[in-house]
């Protein structure tokens, strides 16, 4: 188990150094020369100003002394200086990300505590009407683009019906959120949905999987009545890759927050991403690239582990 | 979109309790002996035939999977041979036409810059559908081909391998598009790459899996004692091996990749006018969302709507009919 956990550690370090490569590569790949974009368009008269800005910021040095020494400031917490907002990345982070984790949390645990009963359902009532109902449900969901769901609820619930307002709520702070909430309504709808169709149909596969196991004929065997067969045996099974599924569906539930913010202009970390996105602001492209992506391997990390401690096949195999 | 980043079905690749998800049946099944004989007969030999027509029958049987194939070829033709048919000027600008509501010359309208809308939608679905055809197969060729040498060679070749694939995967793809699209100027070839680029990683965990349980099989082995490289191996035996799992997730890459130049049509960043695809479509019809210009929102989402259902329906189908512990419940 120790080793077991320690070869994981060191595997997500290694992913973290490779990630930080990656963005490293992406941010060298980027057109133009930064003294002049940061000192202005008439700069490039000045070659001794733009000599002396790249000796400052170290961009004479090669480029792996220019990755050690980023990475030795990202591991400082410097996560980059936004030229254009005159603002750390790490300060718009501190800002914007806890919207976001906000807005992503609520969903994501409406969406688990209703993909469960749904893809049980599904799964006992295989082939049947309402595994159909729902399969489809969750299809049309899936294949609905996030920023069609975020309008259509927005014309109905907000213009057709005003019950809630079209925009998520302004404003500096987490404070907003809870001052006004039923701003917050729409948002969280339209990303539970999102995330629902990609839970509940990994469910229904997982209890499927766990249906045809032999435990459960074990169990039946006994004489277990269905009822006890699903809930004692199947679900208890088939919960335990949520954590991995968490782990996993990050990036693509933080994705989908992107859009999902865009839509409703909730000042969260992905509509800080899109709008850096118009306006070519690399720094807060790739510092946000960073946070996430260390945020995903250590999540995964954590799945991996709780893993091991409830399902003790996988400390057998990895021994 | 957005959604691509992860897959309905992703096993993963550390615990094997999940990884057995998908499994190709080839050499597990077994069969009537006269049903065989009869097949035998009517199919070339050397193909594993009834494993095959077992797997079709199960597939047909699936009215969501066969409705998806519908789907899916009615939008092929929607697009590609519709223009003939239904022919329209998709080239010149004439604002005296636009907002037209669908009447008999306009079927479904015009929008602002006065085309008409059920023509553009023709025009568009063909960039939506090859940049997402051609991605999908580009990132499954990639996927595959990593996934199995990965999976083949094992050890530490394995591990370099699979923790790139790691890193890239905790990137959520929007993003990795997002930046690379800023960098270059999004034309239809840079899409499907970008597509590309961002979306093999989940077939390559996917078929590593595979590769991993196939190298040990005899014949793997016998091909190995007879001299056959490395090369042939991965070539000949692991990758056609795993063309059931290549092909469920093949599908799926399919209805990710239409969603991902959707949304990057949406945020600003997709394909440059004068052209369009259906994200462009629906996202400059929604600035109209007051006005109530309906012809030009719901056409579009319906089109975005099915054609991304239709290879989830289809894989769907495909991969009940690879996957025997269904089939024998």
């Amino acid at each position: 188990m120790t080793i077991f956990l320690l070869r994981r550690v060191l595997q997500s370090i290694i992913v973290i150094l490779l990630v930080t490569v990656i963005t490293f590569a992406l941010l060298r790949a980027i057109p133009g020369n930064p003294a002049i974009a940061i000192l202005g368009p008439n700069s490039f008269r000045n070659p001794a100003a733009i000599a002396q800005f790249d000796k400052q910021y170290g961009f004479d040095l090669p480029w792996y002394s220019q990755y050690w020494l980023w990475l030795r400031h990202l591991l400082a917490g410097n996560l980059g200086f936004s030229w254009k907002l005159n603002q750390s990345v790490a300060s718009l982070l501190g800002t914007h990300l806890p919207k976001t984790i906000f807005l992503v949390g609520i969903s994501t645990i409406l969406a688990l505590l209703l993909a469960i009963p749904v893809g049980v359902i599904q799964a006992v009532r295989r082939n049947k009407f309402i595994d159909h109902f729902f399969n489809g449900f969750s299809t049309v969901f899936y294949a609905m683009p996030a920023f069609l769901l975020g309008i259509l609820l927005i014309l109905f619930f907000a213009i057709k019906i005003p019950i809630f307002p079209p925009e998520g709520p302004q404003g500096e702070g987490l404070g907003v959120v809870f001052t006004n909430f039923n701003a917050l309504v729409l948002p969280i709808i339209s990303l539970t949905l999102i995330t629902l169709a990609l839970f509940s149909r990994y469910m229904r596969s997982s209890v499927l999987d766990n249906l045809t196991e032999d435990y459960v004929r074990t169990a039946k065997a006994k004489g277990a009545s269905e009822r006890r067969v699903l809930i004692r045996h199947v679900l208890r099974n088939s919960l335990i890759p949520i954590a991995t599924l968490l782990g996993l569906s990050l990036p693509g539930i933080i994705a989908g927050a992107l859009i999902t913010e865009s839509v409703f202009n909730y000042p969260g970390m992905g509509y800080l991403f899109y709008q850096a996105a118009l306006n070519s602001d690399y720094p807060i492209l790739l510092g946000i690239t960073i946070v996430v992506a260390v945020a995903t391997v250590v999540g995964s990390l954590l799945a991996d582990i709780a893993y091991a401690v409830l399902d003790p096949r996988v400390r057998y195999v990895s021994q | 979109m957005s959604l691509a980043s992860v897959p309905p079905e992703l096993p993963d690749p550390e615990n094997p309790s999940v990884t057995t998800g998908l499994v190709t049946t080839y050499d597990t099944e077994i069969h009537e002996p006269d049903q065989a004989v009869e097949e035998a007969a009517a199919l070339p030999a050397g193909k594993p035939r009834s494993t095959f027509r077992r797997g079709l029958e199960v597939f047909l049987e699936n009215k969501l999977a066969v409705t998806g194939v519908g789907i899916f070829v009615f939008m092929l033709l929607f697009c590609f041979v519709g223009p003939l048919l239904y022919k329209t000027n998709q080239l010149t600008v004439n604002f005296a036409n636009e907002f037209i509501s669908p009447n008999g010359q306009h079927l479904l309208g015009t929008d602002a810059s006065g085309f008409d809308v059920l023509g553009r939608l023709m025009v568009a679905g063909q960039i939506s559908l090859e940049v997402g055809l051609a991605a999908a197969a580009l990132a499954t060729v990639m996927g595959v081909l990593w996934g199995a040498i990965a999976g083949y060679f094992g050890g530490v070749i394995d591990s370099v391998m699979m923790r790139i694939v790691d890193a890239l995967l905790s990137i959520p793809v929007l993003f990795l598009a997002i930046v690379v699209v800023t960098l270059v100027t999004p034309t239809k070839p840079v899409l499907i790459l970008v597509i590309a680029l961002t979306s093999w990683l989940t077939t390559s965990r996917l078929v590593r899996g595979e590769a991993l349980s196939l190298r040990t099989r005899d014949y793997v082995q016998a091909m190995k004692v007879m001299g056959g490289g490395s090369r042939r191996a991965v070539l000949r035996h692991i990758a056609p091996n795993a063309i059931g799992t290549i092909m469920v997730n093949a599908t799926f890459q399919v209805a990710d990749a239409i969603a991902l130049i959707v949304a990057l049509s949406y945020l600003g960043l997709g394909i440059r006018p004068p052209q369009q695809d259906w994200g462009g479509m629906l996202s400059d019809g929604i600035q109209y969302v007051n006005d109530g210009y309906w012809w030009l929102i719901f056409p579009a989402g319906v089109c975005i709507v099915l054609v991304i259902s239709a290879p989830i329906f289809i894989g769907e189908g495909l991969r009940d009919a690879v996957e025997v512990r269904l089939q024998r419940r």
